[in-house]
């Protein structure tokens, strides 16, 4: 007797390993390349913002969401596009008292799976293309944000949390007036 | 029913994309400026609408009518504008599914997704033109004379 079901979630569980082990295969060329940790930190950083702004568009493609009246209600949208691009559900949690500032909070790093960093690469943030991304996302949604790891699982923390800070609102660049 | 032309414009006003399927009269202006009044247009449209709106809504300016045609405007969340010129007789809500069709199968599928796109620069791309020609004429809207 077939089991389709069950093959469905083993492709979707073998295609989420490929992701961290392409991605850890990068994290270890561009570590080659640039050999200063705060540069790969830099460049991860911006790969993921170059990711974020066009992921977005998926995201709101498939989802089909309306603009969000606060920041609560984005982060629960990036909690959402969280869980549909890497199949983890983070937790929100710790909201600063002016509700600006937030924390996403991960049981392990959601690309290390089968990762452990070396000694020398403690100042190594390895998921930083996962911050990149979402400020790049929000950016494209008017948001201008600041995305930071607080904790990391591959640094011998509990948790994976980041953290991300409204900084403040874009507004659309208004065409020139008439000559 | 009938669809005239298309235009794509990103949040800076930059025209990402023109194509027409059945344009019968052109302006004088070349195409970089006709761009740039459309898009000077819609945007004080949008304020203007907003600003005179009865009630608060969260959807502002979607079309605007003529004897002629319709133009009909199509907004993401990410600020990307669809303007879609149709004849009179299509049927408004065939035409919004259209352009969202237009955005999360066509747009998103071959224009985000392709690596050969950059934001901000006009698609050249060969491939989203040609899907999304296919994609238009075979809607139930598109009707040639």
């Amino acid at each position: 007797m077939s089991r389709p079901s069950g093959r469905v979630t083993d492709t979707k569980k073998v295609s989420g390993e490929l992701f961290s082990l392409t991605y850890g295969a990068l994290v270890a060329q561009i570590l080659k390349d640039y050999e200063n940790v705060d540069d790969v930190n830099r460049q991860l950083e911006k790969m993921g913002y170059n990711i974020g702004i066009r992921i977005v568009e998926d995201f709101l493609a498939r989802t089909n969401t309306t603009k969000c009246t606060d920041f609560r209600e984005t982060s629960e949208k990036v909690q959402h596009a969280i869980k549909l691009f890497l199949n983890v559900s983070p937790q929100i949690t710790s909201w600063s008292a002016a509700n600006d500032e937030f924390s996403l909070v991960f049981e392990t790093n959601p690309v290390g799976e089968f990762v452990e960093l070396p000694d020398n690469c403690n100042n190594l943030r390895y998921a930083n293309i996962l911050c990149g991304a979402i400020r790049g996302a929000l950016e494209m949604v008017h948001l201008e944000v600041a995305c930071w790891f607080v904790q990391d699982t591959l640094t011998g923390d509990n948790v994976t949390e980041i953290r991300i800070k409204y900084l403040k609102k874009i507004e659309d660049t208004v065409p020139p007036g008439d000559d | 029913m009938t669809v005239h032309n298309l235009y794509i414009f990103d949040r800076h006003g930059t025209l990402l994309f023109y194509h027409e399927w059945l344009r019968r009269k052109h302006t004088s202006m070349s195409k970089a400026e006709e761009a740039k009044l459309l898009y000077g247009m819609i945007f004080s449209l949008k304020s203007f609408v907003n600003k005179l709106s009865p009630t608060i809504s969260k959807e502002g300016f979607l079309s605007y009518k003529t004897s002629n045609y319709r133009l009909n405007f199509y907004e993401t969340v990410s600020s990307l504008k669809f303007i879609l010129n149709t004849d009179n007789e299509t049927n408004q809500t065939e035409i919004r599914e259209l352009l969202h069709g237009i955005y999360t199968q066509i747009y998103v599928e071959y224009a985000v997704k392709s690596p050969m796109v950059n934001p901000g620069e006009v698609i050249t791309s060969n491939l989203f033109r040609n899907k999304l020609n296919q994609y238009v004429q075979s809607s139930s809207i598109f009707k040639t004379h």
